[in-house]
């Protein structure tokens, strides 16, 4: 026992023990994960010389929370999502951070004016904001194309199937978006019962033609494969596969949900001050517009929107496809996280009671 | 297997109807995996045959998967020779993946392949007491649901000593999480019931006698063990060991939550990103697992016909 | 012949021809009865030292940690912690007992000093778990409170929110005041407590567990009957073929099962989606129209496709590996004895088979159970399983006292199960060979 201690002891060494000054990252993986390695870790690492470790999760929050319970904390910052953040802030488990601390625009205005509404919490940072949209495959509709969440709903003008997440907090916005409420009184309703029933009713009607998702990778897929006609999912991907791939879909911005990616730091993090300097780093003005070259989420910075230019392909102008772009902010249902605190649980358990149901 | 000369008509027919249903059987095993194949050439990122694929149009094709394969996370994927090989060797995350994978996955059927046959043995013994409550206790890792185990044993290996203090012993002697024992010492465990229900349904059928037979004439149970009760058990062994490995090879929960930055393995990285997208790559990486799997078992099969020769064993 | 290997037999003949006829002797002269004992107890010790290194690791690396897991289920001192004062009137009050003004006073005290350490998340979130919709009662009282708040303290509290006097959030918080608690197991069987602590269904539009348990354990079993029907004739022909034929076969077992869960999960939904392979395949053959493709996946039958394939060699390999072992003469002997070939299979064959099917039948029925990604994935409204629900509450609600109930609950059931088929089936009882 004593052996394999020592070896455990050096094998943990071996990883972690390696460079002076580093500083660990755990954010979502994937095209999302390298975009924040091209915009934020590479001049983060020039400049400052601190090594970047970048952790891949499903959901940064559930190795949080893992390793706060354990008091055994190995990340330094962590990419979560904003429910998460104030939750988890919460409980009294992240670092608070000051807005003053952060670096001011470039005109000087403070950061605390400088970033959009939510996007600073008491414990938290956003870099992001991303949209959840619908799409639809433009040769399937010969005639008049759909332009609103309610058309999404409309099986006899649009035929054919559509994809939707198999979750409530995504879809019960929709139904009522699509029934003509308005976007700012989505959660009074969903808070009432009329109102999910409201919303469980709309989706009655489109039932039996959804093909349910899972992961974000899917309704993509799914359109693609024309085995569906309509689709809502993540703008950063619909835009991936309208640029980079060419792929014949447009976006429906009406009735987009909003959410926010947030930098949070947890206490007793190993390397608190470098989690310091990155997170001031990665939300600074530039840094946040560099990351739109790469993905198409919006910087979390009013001022970064001036700065957003070219897709990485050196031709695609990026401010019509943010879905920051004030033009579709209007209609947007932001994602509220005391809501989802309050309701997430008994929402999702009639959700799935209601999927059962024929 | 031929028909024996004294069946009837009747069984001559079943024997041939049952011939073509396995071969049905055989079909449905293999169809998804022969289907993956000409997919991973797909010059898009869907897992689509599209239109330019199914006219076998070249521009339909296209090997940028596999080259991601190498490029992903390369320092330099633009060098050229003994360079680029060397820089995918070091830093291409697949490459690495694929080491981790086989190192984690080697060590940890081996400790469970090792521990579960004893315990096998030992169970399969007529006087082994609370036999049916260990039995339970040992298969129960197979049991409760992946994401409990992984978060549990997170618990456990972020401090291993922590359960001393009840001893008044000192409560912290470093971590296995974010190790590679952690990850073994896991894996091992999740591979371990496995091994003992494959081993343990093989030993139902040994016949207890054969030891004694050994025993009586003179063999100490080393030998007994080696010479008489190992060769006629090692089919059940092998595909006890054949799971393990496979439960550590195609295992993410437990990664996700005990590896570390430096321990990441191929089915860690192809979940990697799955909020954005499912790359094709994975469809790469398993047609050259399906390769090289086909060249060593077809190795190992030609190996034993050759040995079989040498020895004049003639095969049935 | 036998006989003369048999050590117990040996000393029987030893003992048979000692002069004592009284007390039996083993070939040292001590006496048999005792002999046999120490030499079983030694047995018994020498089988348990075989077990031991693997139960130990088993019960450090796993069980212990587990049962620190599931201990969540039924402790939780998310309240009782964290807001003592009032925890502590609600024990001396019994209930019933109307909350009074100290009473009243313990809470706003608790709610300022919870809020100060910031742990009002906490508080919040645990009587969310009985109440929706309280989480940011707690919250933005605490803030409030933090501030300062005057007697007296009914008056104030529910003037910062009139929910405080609601009679449910009471009968809540008093459930939670002490840390023990079965209120996770009984959301976990769709049950609730009542206001005056009497035990309900919760609403039928709320009910998903029961049905969640049902269809898992129902799927599971379907799953194990599908995989011993096709999975049986590959494993006779298998294990009768030549070695050097059923080697190559053997490869088409292994392939599939050394490929990654997710490229196979994906694969099907190529090959059976509406614009799907095989649904190509049918269209071009001309056997269904280009409006008539069918509907595969998405739904169960796309979870029972998926499952059955990726469960199928965990049934193959263990009957496989017991079919080697099978004398072939048995059959012949029925054989020219008279019987049929389906009788010299049925009463001569089959039996033996029976304990590699019992190991395939555990294996797939319990990774059936377990399963939730491929059902997730390719199950459409019908895919979601319990393990579904007890991932969603680890990773997305961080309720871990839910999901450790939810499992506890599974973990029974299938000891439960387990138990059954051991008295059913009988695992030790399988020697028929």
């Amino acid at each position: 026992m004593k052996n394999t201690l020592i070896l455990s002891t050096a094998l943990a060494g071996m990883a972690f023990g390696a460079a002076a000054q580093e500083v660990n990252v755990v954010s979502w993986g994937g095209a999302y994960e390298m975009s924040q390695v091209e915009a934020y870790n590479k001049p983060f690492a020039e400049q400052t010389g601190i090594k970047v470790n970048m952790i891949a999760a499903d959901n940064p929050a559930t190795p949080l929370k893992a390793q706060v319970e354990a008091r055994n904390i190995t990340g330094d910052v962590f990419d979560v999502e904003v429910s998460d953040a104030i939750r988890l802030c919460d409980e009294g488990a992240l670092v608070e951070i000051d807005p003053a601390m952060l670096p001011a625009a470039p005109d000087g205005t403070p950061a605390a004016e400088d970033f959009l509404d939510g996007a600073l919490l008491d414990c938290a940072v956003a870099n992001i904001f991303w949209g959840t949209v619908i799409a639809f495959d433009k040769t399937k509709f010969e005639g008049e194309a759909p332009s609103t969440a309610a058309d999404f709903f409309d099986l006899e003008k649009f035929p054919g199937k559509r994809g939707l997440p198999k979750n409530p907090k995504r879809t019960l916005y929709l139904a009522l978006i699509a029934d003509g409420v308005p976007a700012d009184q989505i959660y009074d309703k969903l808070g009432s019962e009329e109102g999910v029933e409201q919303a469980f009713a709309k989706l009655d009607t489109i039932k039996n033609d959804v093909v349910w998702w899972e992961a974000g990778a899917q309704p993509v897929q799914l359109l693609a494969d024309g085995e569906v006609t309509m689709a809502t999912g993540y703008n950063g991907r619909f835009f991936d596969a309208m640029v980079a791939e060419g792929k014949p879909f447009e976006i429906i911005w009406e009735g987009q949900y909003m959410d926010l990616d947030m930098f949070v730091i947890p206490k007793d993090s190993p390397n608190p001050e470098e989690a310091i300097e990155y997170l001031k780093f990665a939300t600074d003005t530039q840094r946040l517009a560099d990351q739109a070259k790469y993905i198409a989420y919006g910087p979390a910075r009013k001022s970064s929107a001036a700065l957003v230019g070219m897709y990485q392909d050196g031709k695609t102008e990026m401010a019509p496809h943010m879905p920051t772009n004030p033009e579709y902010m209007t209609t947007a249902v932001m994602d509220d996280p005391e809501f989802w605190a309050d309701h997430d649980a008994e929402l999702t358990e009639r959700f799935n009671s209601w999927l059962a149901g024929s | 297997m031929a028909v024996p000369t004294y069946a009837s008509p009747l069984e001559r027919v079943w024997h041939y109807a049952y011939l073509v249903i396995c071969g049905l059987i055989f079909f449905f095993l293999i169809a998804p995996i022969v289907v993956i194949i000409p997919l991973s050439f797909n010059a898009e990122p869907y897992f689509t045959f599209t239109e330019k694929m199914r006219s076998f149009d070249p521009e339909g094709y296209s090997l940028r998967w596999y080259r991601s394969l190498l490029t992903f996370g390369m320092q330099n994927p633009d060098a050229t020779g003994a360079a680029f090989w060397a820089d995918a060797w070091a830093n291409a995350k697949w490459v690495n993946a694929a080491k981790n994978s086989i190192i984690i996955g080697f060590f940890s059927t081996i400790l469970a392949t090792v521990l579960g046959t004893l315990a096998a043995l030992g169970l399969s013994r007529p006087e082994m007491p609370f036999r049916r409550i260990i039995m339970a206790t040992l298969i129960s890792p197979m049991i409760v649901p992946l994401i409990i185990t992984a978060t549990g044993m997170f618990f456990f290996y972020s401090n291993p000593c922590e359960l001393l203090g009840l001893f008044g012993l000192p409560t912290s002697c470093g971590r296995l999480a974010g190790t590679y024992l952690g990850v073994i010492l896991a894996h091992a465990t999740l591979g371990i019931p496995f091994v003992i229900i494959t081993v343990t349904a093989t030993l139902v059928g040994f016949d207890q006698s054969l030891n004694r037979a050994a025993a009586s004439l003179g063999a100490n149970p080393r030998t007994t063990f080696f010479r008489v009760t190992m060769p006629l058990i090692l089919p059940g062994v092998i595909s006890g060991a054949l799971f393990a490995f496979v439960t550590s090879f195609d295992e993410v929960v437990a990664v996700l939550f005990i590896a570390g930055p430096d321990q990441q393995t191929i089915p860690r990285q192809m979940w990697n990103g799955i909020r954005e997208q499912i790359s094709p790559a994975i469809l790469a990486v398993a047609t050259l697992l399906v390769v090289f799997s086909i060249a060593l078992l077809t190795t190992v099969e030609l190996l034993r016909r050759r040995s079989e020769r040498i020895r004049g064993v003639t095969p049935h | 012949m036998a006989n003369a290997l048999d050590p117990h037999a040996a000393i029987a003949t030893t003992a048979s021809g000692a002069p004592d006829r009284g007390s039996l002797t083993a070939a040292d002269g001590k006496p048999l009865a005792r002999a046999l004992a120490r030499s079983q107890q030694r047995a018994r010790r020498r089988a348990f030292l075989l077990v031991l290194p693997l139960l130990a690791f088993i019960l450090i690396t796993f069980v212990i940690p587990i049962g620190q897991m599931l201990q969540r289920s039924f402790y939780n001192d998310g309240f009782s912690a964290n807001m003592p004062q009032i925890s502590a009137w609600f024990a001396e009050n019994p209930r019933g007992t109307e909350p009074d003004e100290a009473a009243w006073a313990a809470l706003a005290a608790d709610l300022s000093a919870s809020a100060e350490e910031r742990s009002i998340g906490v508080v919040g979130t645990r009587i969310n778990y009985d109440v929706p919709g309280t989480r940011s009662l707690f919250t933005s009282t605490g803030r409030q409170v933090r501030r300062g708040i005057e007697p007296p303290y009914r008056e104030a509290l529910v003037e910062i929110d009139e929910d405080w006097a609601s009679p449910r959030l009471w009968s809540a918080m008093r459930n939670a005041a002490t840390p023990l608690t079965g209120n996770f197991y009984l959301a976990a069987v769709d049950r609730t407590r009542a206001d005056d602590g009497s035990i309900r269904q919760v609403e039928e539009r709320q009910q998903v567990y029961v049905m969640l348990f049902m269809r898992t354990f129902w799927l599971s079993l379907l799953i194990t009957a599908l995989t011993f029907v096709l999975g049986f004739p590959i494993a006779h022909l298998l294990a009768t073929l030549p070695m050097r034929k059923s080697n190559l076969l053997m490869i088409l077992v292994l392939l599939p099962f050394w490929t990654s869960l997710l490229v196979r999960t994906t694969s099907w939904m190529v090959l059976l989606q509406q614009q799907g392979v095989i649904n190509d395949i049918l269209v071009w053959m001309g056997a269904i129209g280009s409006d008539g493709r069918l509907q595969m996946i998405y739904n169960q039958t796309g979870t029972i496709i998926a499952m059955t394939h990726i469960l199928l060699p965990f049934m193959i390999l263990p009957l496989y590996s017991v079919m080697r072992t099978i004398n072939p003469s048995y059959v012949r002997a029925a054989r020219s004895l008279g019987a049929t070939s389906w009788t010299a299979f049925r009463r001569i064959y089959f039996p033996q088979t029976l304990p590699g099917l019992g190991a395939g039948a555990l294996l797939v029925f319990i990774l059936a159970v377990g399963y939730y990604i491929t059902p997730a994935l390719v199950g459409g409204s019908s895919g979601q399983l319990i393990s579904n629900m007890i991932a969603m509450h680890m990773t997305d609600t961080l309720n871990w006292s839910m999901a450790a109930a939810l499992a506890a609950l599974l973990l029974g059931s299938v000891l439960i199960l387990y138990w059954l088929y051991d008295r059913l089936v009988g695992i030790d009882n399988l020697k028929l060979g």
